[in-house]
């Protein structure tokens, strides 16, 4: 095995790791009744972040583009999970809300997905702050689409109408236009969401050492090179932006899945700033760092919520804290000497182990 | 210049109907590279206008010429960076009329670019498989689910970028970023790149630049090496004449975007347009 496969090899097996040993220990709290309640609630929005976070990490780190319209694929999942979930119980009587959970994730994902194709063929062609600009716009489209979203469920038929409410009078409401997806039977649960964050990491890891995640890579680099080495560009930008708005789709309908309501308000152009920060903290091109910058900056409001009317300012500072030293390379060298006797370690370790195979 | 000149294989040139010359092993192929009447216009400004040139199967060509010749966009216009204005280009036979860059890369030509443009993020094999990219065939979800197909054709990949890196010493590279490398090596990993596509035509443009003469003799060795052991055709560009004129057979010399000279390199050096080219015209005075 070479070096640089060595060092990936070891790098993907500790994010693994490290999202198992995590989900062990919370299990194990919830068990023992030691976790506290805000942040048992904040589990499932975790799980949601880290996808949306590895998800943009692929569009941005791995195919170079700048996307900030991220959190409509999540309201596209959000909504369309919500749908399911509501649909299958009025219509099939279905009781398991696990199977929902996953019926209505893996719908979330795939007309997120669809989306993503009917995006991404105009956007695709555009570069740089055009792309940026137009996926915003999107975004925003997205969200003014579903705010004027009527669904309703009757004898196992889903109607849909826009604008001008035009439902049967004896439909079950689904979606409310701008009140949202009402009446959610909160399903979401940590397992599920973890078991997600675990095929996201599996998923985007895997495809970025594949020929296909090497392309986009390349595209990423440089685009007349990858293009004259018989790469098409196009195809490799689009295969990690639909597979970024799949996984966002799916972390949506987890998200929306996990509270008795979802409104449109929650997906704005913020939200998908929000994800972006997630991103450049974390590091272009870096899941594991996505993974830790998501759970660290979702829990830090919760843990400010003391600071009160301080809060976002005091989550500012933090934030600008954060980059300014995580950016230094001073200290990024002392911290580097600090844990080289660890990495040494494992490394010792992983040589016998590869040693006694042969 | 005796000694300079032995990487250049002393073939008779043989003169085709269509204004160019090829080495006379290559008479009876279908010539790997024709271009008709190309040109480009920007604005009025034509770059390049009525280029023809005819280059064998196996022939090393060079195109030389003054800066702002139009040398770089002639090699653009090859490879479809930019559609020709007028004109028509041939690989193979087969007009690249309407395709795209990637296709004309699926059709067998491959370059290298005067201001190098590697993937300067990803590894010296990464760059290498990328080049391999079409040569190895697996879906996106055989990728991602681990496939027996995956690790087969990864090992493939892997062993033929190896393999490749061996023609410039360069296995030992491997693992390190491409963007770190010292110039000379990027240069060399270009070139590496570019042949692992499989090309049936090889696009230099400036391989020498940047190049100390012991380098450069090098590289000399390695171009006729890489002609001889793939059989391919080459054409450069490049202004270090003694790369020139030591490993072309055919040379052309391109002035203003129009050719002035084409030949084999002692009819070049004696050719007194293209000394003029270079030098300026004489005053009336001195002569």
């Amino acid at each position: 095995m070479t070096k640089a496969k060595r060092k990936r090899l070891i790098y993907n097996l500790v994010t693994y790791a490290l999202v198992i040993a995590a989900y062990i220990i919370l299990q194990n709290m919830i068990g023992a009744k030691t976790i506290s309640r805000s942040l048992k609630g904040l589990l499932v929005p975790i799980c949601a972040w880290i996808i949306m976070a590895v998800s943009l990490n692929l569009v941005i780190g791995f195919s170079g583009e700048l996307s900030l319209g991220h959190a409509g694929f999540m309201s596209i999942g959000a909504y369309t999970g919500a749908i399911i979930s509501g649909w299958l119980l009025a219509a099939f009587d279905m009781q398991d809300p696990t199977l929902r959970l996953v019926l209505a994730i893996a719908g979330g994902g795939i007309v997120a997905g669809i989306f993503g194709v009917l995006i991404g063929i105009p956007v695709l062609r555009l570069r740089g702050d055009y792309l940026a600009i137009v996926t915003l716009a999107f975004g925003e489209i997205i969200r003014n689409l579903v705010n004027v979203l009527y669904v309703g469920t009757a004898d196992g038929q889903l109607h849909f109408a826009f604008l001008n409410k035009k439902l049967p009078a004896d439909v079950t409401m689904l979606v409310d236009g701008a009140k949202g997806a009402v009446k959610i039977k909160p399903i979401s649960t940590f397992t599920v969401g973890f078991v997600l964050v675990m095929i996201t990491l599996i998923v985007v890891l895997n495809l970025v050492n594949s020929r296909a995640g090497r392309a986009i890579q390349a595209t990423r680099d440089n685009r007349i090179a990858a293009e004259s080495m018989g790469v098409s560009v196009t195809k490799y930008k689009m295969m990690a932006f639909v597979t970024a708005a799949v996984l966002a789709g799916m972390a949506g309908a987890l998200y929306g899945l996990n509270s008795s309501t979802v409104v449109p308000t929650q997906f704005t152009f913020n939200q998908s700033i929000n994800v972006l920060v997630f991103v450049v903290l974390g590091g272009l091109g870096n899941v594991l760092g996505s993974v830790i910058s998501a759970t660290f900056l979702t829990v830090l409001p919760e843990v400010l919520r003391e600071f009160a009317d301080y809060r976002m300012l005091v989550y500012a500072v933090v934030l600008i804290l954060v980059m300014i030293f995580t950016n230094n390379p001073l200290i990024r060298s002392v911290f580097g000497r600090a844990v080289a006797p660890v990495k040494g370690l494992f490394r010792g370790k992983k040589n016998s182990v590869s040693g006694g195979e042969a | 210049m005796a000694d300079i000149k032995k990487h250049r294989s002393d073939t008779k040139m043989v003169p085709m109907p269509t204004y160019s010359i090829v080495p006379e092993r290559d008479v009876n192929e279908i010539p790997v590279l024709e271009t008709r009447h190309l040109g480009i216009e920007f604005g009025g400004l034509k770059a390049v206008d009525d280029f023809n040139l005819t280059i064998g199967k196996t022939e090393i060509a060079g195109l030389i010429g003054p800066n702002g010749a139009g040398k770089t966009t002639v090699f653009n216009l090859l490879t479809k960076v930019y559609e020709p204005t007028s004109g028509a280009v041939l690989v193979n036979g087969k007009d690249l009329h309407g395709m795209s860059i990637v296709q004309a890369s699926r059709l067998g030509i491959a370059r290298t670019f005067q201001n190098i443009r590697l993937f300067d993020k990803m590894t010296v094999e990464e760059n290498v498989r990328i080049g391999l990219h079409n040569q190895i065939r697996y879906d996106m979800f055989t990728g991602i689910l681990r496939l027996p197909r995956y690790w087969k054709q990864e090992k493939y990949q892997h062993e033929r970028a190896m393999e490749l890196l061996d023609i410039f010493g360069m296995q030992d590279l491997a693992d390190e970023q491409s963007g770190s490398l010292p110039y000379g090596a990027q240069r060399r990993l270009e070139i590496v790149r570019a042949l692992a596509t499989d090309p049936k035509l090889l696009l230099l443009d400036e391989p020498a630049a940047g190049m100390n003469p012991h380098e450069t003799e090098e590289l000399m060795e390695n171009i006729a090496k890489i002609r001889d052991r793939f059989q391919i055709a080459i054409l450069l560009i490049e202004h270090d004449m003694s790369l020139v004129m030591g490993v072309c057979e055919g040379i052309c010399v391109l002035n203003f975007g129009k050719i002035i000279a084409k030949g084999t390199a002692d009819e070049i050096q004696a050719n007194p347009a293209v000394i003029e080219a270079y030098l300026g015209k004489r005053k009336e005075a001195e002569a």
